[in-house]
């Protein structure tokens, strides 16, 4: 039984397209601003997930390749890795690092430090990137920020890989920093630590 | 055979929908973006527990 698609059913294609782009030409990488606003907006304003439920691109395109393609192995994900403690964990690990990316775009803009045309993969690996630059295009923070962004998102799309080929296709979705932090503002919303609303729930056996 | 249904451990679910889009009755639906709430039209078919990425739904055995 397969359900009529969406027309959100396809953002896949646009998360695919984005990093493609980021190939071409590092200034695209600004675009992926909107999976850090839309999501936030969302749960902030709807007080729910939406986006990680429908729009994600991402969650899409780890369900096609870990499901359609077959390209997971379809595991149970560790314990640890499903933790509040790894989740909460790695989303102020993100924040970090990403505070630190803007910091160095805050000094290429101050003019304490030159535009590095580099994506760094996984915190640490600098992989040379210039050929998705000319050098000249823009002021050289706004292209520093996109090399910073990008690197950013390779990296989380990286991670999510790896875990779809262990576990299930969409794994990268227990530890998401953007899930966790939409879960955590759903919960802030709505006035719960998680166990809200079991009255109407089926967590108790059933008699 | 006794009647299942699926049941999700809330405390640890995600959230993230994946079980929403393979529940062939639509039985499924995250609750203000806090946990995934099954609904009486569940089935029992299990499509969700086999692919919910944090593991947390379990098909269990309903007596009627």
């Amino acid at each position: 039984m397969t359900k009529k698609k969406k027309w959100y059913d396809y953002l896949w294609i646009v998360s695919a397209t984005y990093l493609i782009l980021g190939f071409f030409n590092i200034l695209f990488a600004w675009i992926g601003l909107l999976c850090f606003f839309i999501p936030l907006l969302i749960a902030i304003f709807g007080g729910d997930k939406m986006y990680c439920n429908k729009f994600c691109g991402r969650g899409q395109l780890f369900d096609l390749l870990g499901n359609k393609l077959g390209l997971s192995r379809k595991k149970d994900i560790p314990k640890f890795l499903r933790s509040k403690w790894f989740r909460y964990g790695f989303l102020i690990f993100f924040f970090i690092m990403f505070f630190n990316m803007l910091f160095s775009t805050y000094l290429v803009f101050e003019g304490t430090r030159d535009l590095k045309e580099v994506v760094t993969l996984l915190w640490t690996i600098k992989l040379p990137w210039n050929w998705a630059y000319d050098g000249t295009a823009v002021t050289p923070w706004v292209a520093q920020f996109a090399f910073g962004f990008y690197s950013v998102m390779l990296t989380s799309t990286v991670l999510g890989l790896i875990t779809m080929i262990l576990y299930k296709p969409r794994s990268w979705c227990v530890y998401c920093p953007m899930g966790t932090m939409t879960q955590t503002i759903c919960k802030a919303k709505h006035r719960c630590n998680g166990a809200c609303g079991i009255s109407q729930q089926n967590d108790s056996p059933t008699t | 055979m006794a009647k299942r249904k699926a049941n999700v451990q809330i405390k640890e679910c995600v959230a993230c929908g994946t079980c929403v889009k393979v529940c062939p009755v639509g039985a499924i639906s995250v609750y203000k973006g806090l946990y995934a709430d099954v609904s009486a039209k569940c089935v029992g078919c299990g499509r969700c527990a086999a692919v919910c990425p944090a593991s947390v739904i379990e098909m269990q055995e309903v007596t009627p």
